[in-house]
């Protein structure tokens, strides 16, 4: 339906040359590229047709970013070829790409924070000494693709002040102002409340009427079955299936994308909670600079209960994490582990039973260069079970590391593998093996699995509720709305450093958790809605 | 096959890292060498033949290329240490001009102990004297942030005003116009080994080699279980590679960066024993003669690794010893020719270490390709 619609609309820009109106927008054929030993695409053909949202899926390592890379003129690929409305192309950088009417809107933004919304649009895109006419021109644009597309952006707004939506919008901007005709999207909505993403897709839907093709890169099964055309499968470089999205179900991608069936909800039983074991009492905590990120934050954790706490990134998660972790000094409030308030710094906290898996695993949960062995140890190397003679004991330490390893299916299980060298998903496991297998009393865990492959994420979610059954408490922060609502037993929301609701999970609403992520008070928001 | 993680040289095998490249490097700086040489009219492969013959074609210039490397190695495992922290260590030239203060202290003022009391109490001289140079730097880096690499330059620089207004006003020998102490006593002394294997009945030519060479070589051992082989060196790298990390499994980075600084102080300073104790037998000014910042070309030769600053340390005292002798034999061949043949290999070790390693890339990943 939206095709025939698109292809009246396409007014426009001056780039929207079309030497045959029947020619897709993007064709790829046969696409290959190794780096060294690893061959990120195999011989990958792909077929975007002009007017319409191409979602491509596929796990971590997948190859989706490598292919996206070659079309916009990151790397160049070893074999195969690119056309554009049907015309073979040469991309040989990103300025290629631009000509060719591909632009870009990258995962982590491109953009100047210290810059107004107009400087960052004509950044690299207005050539000459003095910027006044590139920037009436901007003004001017700015306003009319406003018009067109409701992308509205306070065009002199310093980026570093607005919300992360309107940011995005800004690199939408970007790419349009620069005469792209095909957009590609990557991971768009990996910072965004639902409602901001809700109005992505407006947005993008909006651009697809308007004549522009959008290729939306992700792993999110229900966005990519909810905004898309058409559906391409990547696995393993190789791209597995092409399908109609009205053809096709989330199990159906699911099982494609892994090469095996998958279980997409988490399976398990009812909570049997018993005493409080964490308890958080009116807890503030103050970032690097001195704001207060936490203000007054009261909550308690059961025995055999996962708590969520949902939220949009930045909202005083990761400081609340940190200062239960021991990591951040509190600035008010007491936190108590049975009863007891907690010792000082993360050393203390671990002895006392209060097992901590960090956000970011990368920088904070592991030591990339390490070996994994040395990396297995972090928190607990003067276990004095790792020591002998003064020195630590390295043969019990990997006999430690390849039991660990081995129970949570880390792959390969060679304690001597440098870190680095492990995919995301079996760098995850590693710091829960590491966590868990101490039999903590408590866990606190942030985003267990960004940027974790499905196959993972199913492990990891099962390991958690495991540690829930055996009476542990869980309190697990994280961004994706499905992993809270699939795991919690009770969910929190958390907006501006505040508690702002609390939900049994089962009572729990996405539509309600999304409006209170979003800062809206979501009972009357409801009943404005009914 | 192994490679390396991260790092310009990432996903290269190990061997290639370890090896080859600080090869490929040698090579380089002599190849610029090689030409320098033809640029003044001789002839590249009899000054090579002389090099060498002047390192190790005879007793005496073993001894001299071996003691030379004594030097190298403390200063060498002084900038690995802190290196393992994530610390740029520029000040090993201070912290062992310092610690031949110390060292001298000991000689002089507790002469009334025995060799083997004062012996030990000059190396513990010299390590605490190096150490407390480099805490300064090291508070200042922990605690309030200033760089230590700025701070420890300025340190080098304060070094060697206070020795030089120590030496000149205050130990300086009465009567005696020499900016230097009076000479140790007899027994406070290092033994040479060509002594030492007198005694045992083996005649070799005489050298300033001495105990010290032993001393750098446990050092060398030292350094390698503590780095890779106890809880205090896992701490020391865990910073040095994440101080994030660090954090979160309770290690205090401010607290490892102090630690590392003390432990590459001492070690710097340790090299005064060597100058001071085995050869000079006095405090005399700038005796340091840039060890301390060669040391770094040593470290980054050696990677940072024990074995390899051994090895890295015989070069460079090759390269002294032989050097000292190219100028002897070939007079167009000046001290400061020598000079230039060093510069080019530390610039080679170290400013440009990753200089080949796209050529290597490349060269390795055909192979493997096909």
């Amino acid at each position: 339906m939206p095709r025939e619609l698109a292809a009246d609309s396409s007014r426009g820009t001056p780039r929207a040359v079309m030497p045959e109106s029947g020619a897709p927008a993007v064709e790829l054929f046969g696409v290959d590229k190794r780096f060294g030993r690893v061959h990120a695409n195999r011989g990958v053909s792909l077929s975007v047709e002009r007017g319409s949202i191409h979602g491509i899926v596929g796990e971590n390592g997948a190859g989706k970013s490598t292919l996206m890379s070659i079309l916009y003129g990151f790397y160049r690929a070893d074999g195969g070829e690119i056309h554009i409305s049907g015309r073979p192309v040469a991309i040989g950088s990103s300025e290629d790409a631009i000509a060719a009417g591909v632009g870009m809107v990258h995962q982590h933004f491109m953009l100047v924070d210290t810059f107004t919304v107009v400087e960052n649009v004509i950044l690299g895109a207005v050539k000459g000494v003095l910027l006044a006419s590139g920037e009436a021109r901007a003004r001017r644009m700015l306003a009319q693709l406003a018009e067109d597309y409701a992308l509205e952006v306070p065009p002199d707004a310093r980026v570093g002040d607005l919300p992360v939506g309107l940011q995005q919008r800004v690199e939408i901007l970007k790419a349009l102002f620069r005469g792209a005709e095909t957009l590609i999207l990557d991971e768009p909505t990996g910072a965004l409340t639902p409602q901001e993403a809700d109005h992505l897709f407006r947005i993008l839907r909006r651009l697809k009427e308007q004549g522009k093709t959008l290729i939306l890169i992700t792993h999110k099964l229900r966005e990519v079955m909810a905004v898309t055309d058409r559906i391409s499968v990547m696995r393993d470089g190789a791209m597995v299936a092409h399908r109609d999205t009205a053809d096709t179900t989330i199990p159906e991608l699911a099982e494609l994308m892994v090469g095996r069936r998958v279980l997409l909800r988490v399976e398990k039983g009812e909570a049997r909670p018993g005493r409080d074991l964490l308890a958080v009492e009116d807890l503030s905590v103050r970032d690097d600079r001195g704001t207060r990120r936490v203000r007054e934050v009261s909550f308690t954790v059961r025995e055999g209960e996962v708590v969520g706490i949902a939220g949009v990134a930045g909202n005083g998660q990761s400081e609340l994490l940190e200062a239960l972790a021991g990591l951040r000094p509190v600035s008010a409030g007491r936190i108590l582990l049975g009863g007891q308030p907690l010792g000082e710094g993360s050393r203390a906290r671990r002895r006392e039973g209060l097992a901590h898996v960090p956000e970011d695993r990368r920088r904070m949960g592991l030591v990339l260069p390490f070996e994994v062995r040395e990396s297995a140890i972090l928190g607990y190397h003067d276990d004095p079970g790792y020591r002998s003679a003064g020195r630590i004991d390295w043969i019990s330490v990997s006999r430690d590391t390849e039991e660990k390893m081995k129970a949570f299916d880390v792959r390969p299980a060679d304690p001597r593998r440098i870190t680095a060298t492990l995919s995301g998903g079996n760098q995850q496991k590693l710091v829960l093996a590491r966590e868990i297998e101490r039999d903590p009393l408590v866990l606190v865990v942030g985003q267990p699995t960004r940027g974790v492959d499905i196959g993972a994420i199913e492990f990891i979610h099962r390991r958690l509720v495991a540690l829930r059954d055996a009476g542990k408490a869980v309190l697990l922060v994280s961004v994706e709305l499905d992993e809270i609502m699939g795991l919690s037993d009770r969910i929190l929301v958390m907006f501006g450093g505040a508690i702002v609701g609390e939900f049994p999970a089962e009572r729990a609403t996405e539509r309600e958790l999304g409006l209170l992520m979003a800062g809206a008070d979501a009972r009357s928001e409801v009943r404005r809605a009914s | 096959m192994t490679t390396i993680a991260t790092g310009p040289a990432a996903g290269l095998p190990r061997w290639a890292v370890l090896a080859l490249l600080p090869l490929l490097n040698l090579l380089a700086a002599f190849a610029v060498s090689g030409l320098v040489v033809l640029l003044i009219g001789e002839d590249p492969w009899r000054v090579v033949r002389i090099l060498l013959w002047g390192a190790f074609g005879f007793e005496e210039a073993i001894g001299y290329t071996l003691f030379y490397a004594t030097n190298f190695i403390f200063t060498g495992l002084a900038v690995a240490v802190a290196f393992h922290c994530g610390l740029f260590n520029i000040g090993g030239e201070g912290q062992a001009y310092i610690g031949g203060l110390g060292v001298a202290l000991v000689c002089l003022h507790l002469d009334f102990l025995p060799f083997a009391l004062i012996v030990p109490a000059a190396v513990v001289g010299a390590a605490l004297f190096g150490a407390a140079w480099a805490f300064v730097p090291a508070f200042l880096q922990a605690y309030r942030g200033s760089h230590v690499v700025i701070t420890t330059i300025m340190f080098n620089f304060i070094a060697a005003a206070l020795m030089v207004y120590l030496l000149v006003n205050v130990m300086s020998e009465p009567g005696s116009m020499q900016p230097e102490t009076r000479a140790f006593p007899p027994h406070a002394r290092l033994p040479f080994v060509h002594e030492i294997l007198a005694t045992l009945g083996i005649e070799v030519a005489a050298s300033p080699l001495n105990l010290s060479f032993v001393w750098a070589l446990l050092c060398s051992a030292f350094v390698w279980l503590f780095i890779w082989h106890t809880g205090a060196g896992y701490r020391l790298r865990t910073v040095g590679f994440s101080p994030p990390a660090a954090l979160y499994g309770g290690i205090s980075p401010a607290r490892q960066v102090v630690v590392a600084m003390l432990v590459s102080g001492a070690l710097a300073g340790c090299m005064s024993l060597n100058e001071l104790m085995g050869v000079q037998h006095r405090l005399l000014l700038e005796f340091s003669a840039g060890y301390g910042f060669a040391g770094i070309a040593v470290a980054l030769m050696g990677r940072g690794h024990p074995a390899g600053i051994v090895l890295a340390s015989l070069l460079f005292g090759a390269l002294y010893q032989g050097g000292a002798e190219l100028s002897f034999e070939i007079p167009r061949i000046t001290r400061d020719m020598v000079v230039v043949i060093q510069g080019l290999v530390i610039l080679f070790a170290g400013a440009l270490e990753y200089l080949f390693v796209p050529a290597l890339r490349a060269a390795l990943l055909r192979r493997s390709a096909s």
